[in-house]
């Protein structure tokens, strides 16, 4: 986009899409600087200020519209001048502003690959952002899936093993439960294991009613769980929740018009015994408790028995 | 072969004939997975599979299938993106058919691994020209008779397209231009809309 100067600064020539862009009447003839502003290098307001400044780079604006333009000047023999201009870094919002075509640049202007260049790199990173989504979707789902028990849908060992020492993290107090059932041998060797699997599965579904959302549950053996009870630190409402546990295992589970009778013995720990707490050896206290209450005729829950009062310390 | 062609002969498929088209298609093909990834490399094999796959499942000559991926590829509205991009080509039928021979790099300078054909143009005089297609895949010649036929829709100009055989492992393809404003053909804004 070119515009040619006399000595005097009136406009002689202009390319045919900057002539487009001013719109109105032709600015032939007319004082340059009335018609188009030198933003930068600041001070040109005379033909005199834009000659010191031939070759160097200028910051063009045309008067009472948006459009920017960057382009430098050299002078003529004559006397005048000739301007260069270019859209810049603005060439996408002034093709879509005043709906440029191809036509409206020249043959060897790169402007029309910019175009392209920039549609392509929208492309490709709409596939990339639909890639990542998808992927971060699969990443959820197998983590999901890692940390998830398939029989009873409960938490795993593995995830077990990511939360316990994550809520030690916390540094908030909370309660864990070893729980062991009782008599689900017999239900596997007497009824198979269609009904074993029944089982494991109610039991989740207690568990899971029985505690509350922010609990973790997770079956870590064959009819071995541990909950974790987050903010939960008071021995005796433990005990009752063991209690409720307990009693709802003990109703008989019917496995195609078979009762099941199990039942449950627990094992209970509390982080503000330990200082600091540390998840084997609270998993480890727990189960010692577990089998106190095996050993005490089943169906109950324990306390890991403390000696003294002293923290026990790492 | 590059996803993005894999995913293009997928959402071919899918479109024209539906989810459970596909779905057969893939199952027949043995792909083991729903769907190709645009931004992934696949072994060129799969393609190979999943192409004869369709032509069987359609009853229909190979020839025809990719041909009317070619169409497909220019005219369908999922795929607008795509016939901008090729609409950069040029402000004629003409234009764009002399900016083939760059479609390897204008493809390239999107994603620098994408395998294109490469393409070379002679012009026979009066309207006639060959293009050369180098063999990305077997049919690739009439892939692009289909998609040229559809630029030709879109610029609105008259063209007769026949695939003329193999030469040297190129496919060729015949072009005769018999006016290049037949017809108003489809608007073209250089700036994306809305965007």
């Amino acid at each position: 986009m070119h515009i040619g100067l006399t000595a005097a600064g009136k406009i002689t020539s202009m390319g045919p899409t900057l002539a487009k862009l001013i719109e109105g009447p032709s600015p032939i003839g007319a004082a340059f600087l009335k018609v188009f502003a030198v933003r930068r290098p600041a001070g040109i307001t005379s033909m005199e200020d834009l000659r010191a400044r031939a070759g160097v780079r200028l910051h063009v604006d045309l008067r009472g519209k948006g459009d920017t333009f960057r382009g430098l000047a050299v002078p003529t023999g004559d006397g005048g001048m000739l301007l260069n201009l270019s859209f810049g870094i603005r060439l996408i919002d002034a093709v879509r502003q005043h709906a440029l075509t191809d036509a409206d640049f020249a043959a060897t202007d790169m402007a029309v690959e910019m175009l392209y260049l920039v549609e392509v790199k929208q492309a490709v990173m709409t596939e990339l952002r639909r890639l990542n989504l998808r992927l971060q979707g699969a990443k959820a789902t197998a983590e999901e899936q890692a940390l998830t028990d398939t029989l009873t849908g409960l938490r795993n060992r593995r995830a077990l093993d990511v939360s316990l020492p994550a809520l030690i993290a916390q540094g908030l107090p909370f309660g864990l439960m070893h729980i062991d059932l009782d008599y689900f041998k017999q239900v596997n060797d007497t009824l198979g294991h269609a009904a074993g699997d029944l089982v494991l599965r109610e039991v989740a579904k207690a568990l899971v009613i029985e505690t509350r959302t922010s609990d973790i549950v997770a079956r870590v053996g064959g009819d071995e769980f541990v909950v974790l009870l987050p903010g939960l630190s008071d021995p005796k409402r433990l005990t009752q929740i063991a209690r409720r546990i307990i009693e709802r295992l003990t109703q008989p589970i019917d496995f195609e018009g078979t009762p099941c009778q199990i039942s449950a013995s627990i094992g209970l720990t509390i982080s503000t015994l330990y200082d600091p707490p540390d998840a084997e050896r609270m998993l480890g206290d727990a189960d010692a408790a577990l089998y106190a209450s095996k050993r005490a005729g089943r169906g109950q829950a324990q306390f890991y028995a403390v000696s003294g009062d002293d923290l026990l310390s790492a | 072969m590059h996803g993005l062609i894999n995913r293009s002969i997928q959402c071919f498929l899918r479109d024209t004939y539906g989810n459970a088209g596909w779905s057969a298609i893939s199952a027949a093909a043995g792909l083991g997975f729903d769907n190709f990834e645009p931004l992934l490399i696949y072994d060129t094999a799969l393609t190979e599979r999943v192409i004869a796959a369709a032509a069987g499942y359609l009853q229909r000559p190979r020839e025809t299938v990719l041909e009317d991926l070619g169409t497909y590829l220019v005219s369908h509205p999922n795929l607008e993106g795509l016939r901008r991009l090729l609409r950069f080509g040029g402000v004629s039928f003409l234009d764009f058919l002399n900016s083939m021979e760059d479609l390897p790099e204008h493809g390239r300078l999107g994603l620098p691994d994408l395998e294109v054909p490469e393409f070379a143009l002679t012009d026979l005089g009066e309207g006639r020209f060959l293009l050369h297609v180098s063999q990305l895949i077997d049919g690739v010649g009439h892939v692009t008779v289909g998609l040229l036929r559809a630029m030709a829709d879109d610029y609105g100009a008259l063209v007769v397209l026949d695939h003329v055989g193999v030469e040297d492992g190129r496919e060729v393809v015949s072009v005769h231009l018999l006016d290049h404003a037949y017809a108003e053909g489809r608007r073209f804004e250089l700036a994306m809309p809305g965007g």
